[in-house]
């Protein structure tokens, strides 16, 4: 245990969870580690436990066995937006948020995002993908060491989703925050990820670090040889 | 296809069975849609009125019945002379004073006293688990007690001075709004709860930014239902006994043999439905813009 109190410093540690719903065990001593300033993504297939072990490490649920141990400023970006519908886009930004300059930090996280001058927006004038914008500026405004991403492209359409993707890349260079994002989609993972680990039977059943070059996320041999052993461990080895 | 003849006529048939042509259609912005002098007319004539355009109706067809004798002045009298009653009515004084009785002294202060009591419970209520075991029984038990039944308990134990009237009214307000805030506030959204919660919100902006105006729609509909509850309590408390007020002013038309003043406290009555039934559309519209709400064409 004195090995990795250390390394939980920053990052998250996941120490054998256990998660039942009835009879089912849907997280069966499940370990996994996130390094300081690490994004690991999850990958699994619909109903294998990912969403279950996030809200875990969210603290939006309690495990039935073993601990979880993450940093206290944490932020969680969900599957949809789940802007307050009332709040014009600035105060959904400072909802958790206190403090004097709470509007000039949000300020600066909507320009990050490139929402600047949307502030006096109702969320029902966003575009999907703008409304997932708000999403992330309210959860990097609070400075967080862990950043929980739940399916947060999911529902954006094929091109909005590659811009997400290249604004987590650029967020990335600006905050140094552990994050774990939940995905089933492969392509999603390997664009993103430092590490790409896959959920089977309540158990991380498989651990890939990605090294590749930008470039190489895109087109290369590796990236293939990586898509398809993440495609056979989903159980998608025919496929392509 | 009676006249397949030729080869040339075979070989069209497919064509022919496909949907006309002209089955097209096509939108464009409003303004370039061409318009003649009848349908400029008929947007201009259309609802003019908006929700008055039936009371108003109404009373241009009693009025027309009126007139005619087909309705005989007993039963209703023609709207002008209800106006013409009123009108003498409150140049003579008593209109006025029986008005301010009714509305400020009575339907006012019972209004506030059971909003007031209705507010805070509901709110209780609906955010702490104690709050409901301690209010929701009771106030289920009420609605559906009708307000006639338990008047002459109100007599019985407040005699009929303005107490029982008071509080009948203040009754008739605050259970409807107490079950609607209840509701309200438990039908928030809990994904956005969920999600406030997660982003370090303490208590009071969670109550304030997410349940206060999540629970503001079902409050409105609380508000409505309350108003117009303390209105039928309001009527109930002065027909039964009252020495003043519009109460007042119909049992005494109707003793006294005067349809006409009957009616005008009636009208009285209806225009205060009316017009509270405004005062929440009004709040709604006001209130609720955030909301994408579906508006009939």
């Amino acid at each position: 245990m004195t090995s990795t109190a250390t390394a939980t410093q920053a990052g998250a540690l996941v120490d054998q969870v256990v998660r039942r719903f009835g009879d089912r065990v849907v997280l069966d001593h499940l370990d996994l580690t996130i390094g300081d300033e690490e994004l690991v993504v999850l990958l699994g297939p619909s109903g294998c436990g990912k969403t279950t072990l996030l809200r875990l490490m969210a603290g939006l649920d309690r495990p039935d066995g073993g601990t979880v141990e993450v940093p206290i400023r944490r932020a969680i970006v969900f599957q949809g937006d789940r802007l307050l519908p009332w709040q014009r886009v600035l105060p959904n930004v400072t909802l958790g948020l206190y403090g004097p300059d709470a509007g000039e930090r949000a300020r600066l996280a909507l320009a990050e995002v490139g929402l600047a001058g949307r502030e006096r927006a109702w969320p029902k004038e966003l575009s999907g993908g703008e409304a997932q914008r708000v999403a992330l500026a309210r959860a990097l405004v609070s400075d967080p060491e862990l950043v929980l991403l739940d399916e947060p492209f999911a529902a954006l359409d094929a091109i909005t989703r590659l811009r997400m993707h290249n604004l987590v890349r650029q967020l990335r260079r600006q905050h140094h925050a552990a994050m774990l994002l939940v995905t089933h989609d492969v392509d999603e993972a390997i664009a993103l990820a430092d590490r790409i680990v896959v959920m089977g039977q309540g158990q991380i059943a498989a651990s890939y670090p990605v090294t590749l070059s930008a470039a190489e996320r895109e087109v290369s041999v590796a990236r293939e040889d990586l898509r398809a052993a993440l495609l056979a461990d989903l159980g998608l080895a025919n496929q392509h | 296809m009676t006249d397949v003849a030729s080869p040339a006529a075979v070989a069209e048939a497919p064509v022919d069975q496909r949907p006309p042509a002209q089955a097209r259609e096509v939108f464009a912005a409003a303004s370039a849609r061409r318009t003649n002098v009848l349908t400029r007319w008929r947007k201009r004539l259309s609802w003019p009125l908006g929700i008055y355009t039936t009371p108003v109706a109404i009373l241009i067809v009693w009025q027309i019945l009126a007139e005619t004798h087909l309705l005989s002045a007993t039963a209703a009298p023609a709207p002008t002379v209800i106006a013409r009653t009123g009108w003498q009515l409150w140049q003579q004084g008593t209109l006025p004073t029986d008005l301010v009785i009714s509305l400020v002294h009575r339907a006012l202060v019972g209004f506030a006293l059971g909003l007031g009591v209705g507010v805070v419970t509901g709110v209780l209520g609906g955010l702490l688990r104690s709050g409901e075991y301690l209010f929701n029984g009771v106030v289920q038990i009420f609605n559906t007690i009708p307000i006639l039944a338990i008047l002459p308990v109100m007599i019985v134990w407040f005699g009929i001075g303005e107490k029982p009237k008071i509080l009948i009214i203040a009754f008739g307000a605050f259970v409807p709004m107490y079950l609607n805030l209840f509701a309200a506030i438990r039908s928030v959204d809990q994904r956005l709860v969920e999600m406030a919660r997660t982003t370090g919100a303490g208590t009071w902006r969670l109550v304030t930014r997410v349940f206060f105006p999540g629970a503001l729609p079902g409050f409105l509909v609380g508000l409505r239902f309350a108003l117009a509850y303390s209105i039928l309590g309001l009527v109930a408390a002065e027909t039964l006994n009252a020495n003043s007020g519009i109460g007042f002013l119909i049992t005494n038309g109707q003793t006294y043999m005067q349809p006409d003043q009957v009616w005008v406290g009636l009208v009285i009555y209806a225009i205060l439905g009316l017009l509270a039934d405004q005062f929440v559309r009004l709040l709604q519209r006001t209130l609720l813009r955030w909301r994408p709400s579906y508006e009939a064409k």
